[in-house]
């Protein structure tokens, strides 16, 4: 298999994989914190911890703010979001529940938590993983909602 | 010194996030359509995601604190809980139904449209519902 036959699209995955890790390596061996979206998120909307609330808002607004300067200068990605609001509703309230409750999504649970073997983590991505599988066999495939 | 450490690696995960594709809610979608046209590239971004963490967490032992000072997070208690399966499977049906995980949901803001933002805004509708429920359950006890 020659390079030019591997897909862009994975080329890019790859590479954005690795600046993704990177970027939760630069926050755990510089401020000793792993880096979970909805944990960043969540405890900033709690109010809890609140003596690293400033850190945590620095982190949110480069997250927002470093990919809204590239879309100005590269112009925007392509997106697909569901033009489907009560869903999205729904499926935000799922989401933002369920992270809470688990202690964690694909970037604390999935990227931190795995590459640190952590059992719970591991369990964590294997039934998030799952039911996604099994809602879009369902949704897409039988319901045809999506 | 930590609040620049923290916006540098929000920036470069906001970036991670753009480049590899995973703000486009068709790539994730089409990544958990195993029965339809499916797309691996996901597996392509937490496979990437995952190198530089496995280096980072042999580093972190070794040097005892972090650069600003901090002893490194200790591993949590390993327990399954039905808390644990009950959140990540609702996490994974919403992921499914939307297309969005909370990383990409934040970084695709400027750029989602009203769909983006009810989804964000529902998400954290989704955590303050979580930590109410949480503050009742420690009133009962």
């Amino acid at each position: 298999m020659s390079l030019s036959s591997i897909p862009a699209d994975w080329i890019f995955g790859l590479a954005g994989g690795l600046v993704i890790g990177l970027s939760a390596a630069v926050l755990l061996l510089g401020n000793a914190r792993i880096l979970g979206a909805s944990g960043i998120l969540g405890s900033v909307v709690e109010g809890s911890e609140p003596d690293t609330t400033t850190e945590r808002l620095w982190f949110l607004g480069a997250l927002v703010g470093a990919p809204a300067i590239a879309v100005v200068i590269f112009g925007a990605p392509q997106t697909h979001v569901s033009g489907n609001l009560p869903l999205l509703v729904i499926a935000g309230l799922m989401v933002g529940l369920g992270t809470r409750l688990a202690n964690g999504c694909t970037s604390g649970h999935g990227v931190c938590g795995m590459s640190r073997f952590s059992t719970r983590s591991i369990v964590s991505t294997l039934v998030y993983l799952a039911a996604g599988f099994a809602v879009m066999a369902v949704a897409r495939h039988i319901l045809g909602v999506l | 010194m930590r609040n620049l450490i923290s916006a540098v690696s929000g920036g470069l995960f906001g970036l991670g996030l753009l480049i590899s594709g995973m703000t486009d809610t068709a790539k994730v979608q089409g990544w958990l359509d195993l029965f339809g046209d499916w797309d691996p590239t996901l597996a392509f971004v937490l496979g990437g995601a995952i190198l530089p963490m496995l280096l980072a967490w042999r580093i972190a032992p070794r040097r005892k604190v972090s650069v600003t000072g901090v002893a490194f997070p200790t591993m949590p208690r390993q327990v399954i809980d039905g808390r644990l399966l009950a959140g990540s499977a609702l996490f994974g049906a919403g992921w499914a139904l939307a297309g969005f995980c909370p990383g990409p949901a934040l970084a695709s803001i400027t750029w989602g449209g009203l769909g983006g933002l009810t989804l964000l805004l529902a998400m954290i509708g989704g955590m303050i519902v979580s930590s109410l429920a949480g503050k009742r359950r420690l009133a009962a006890a």
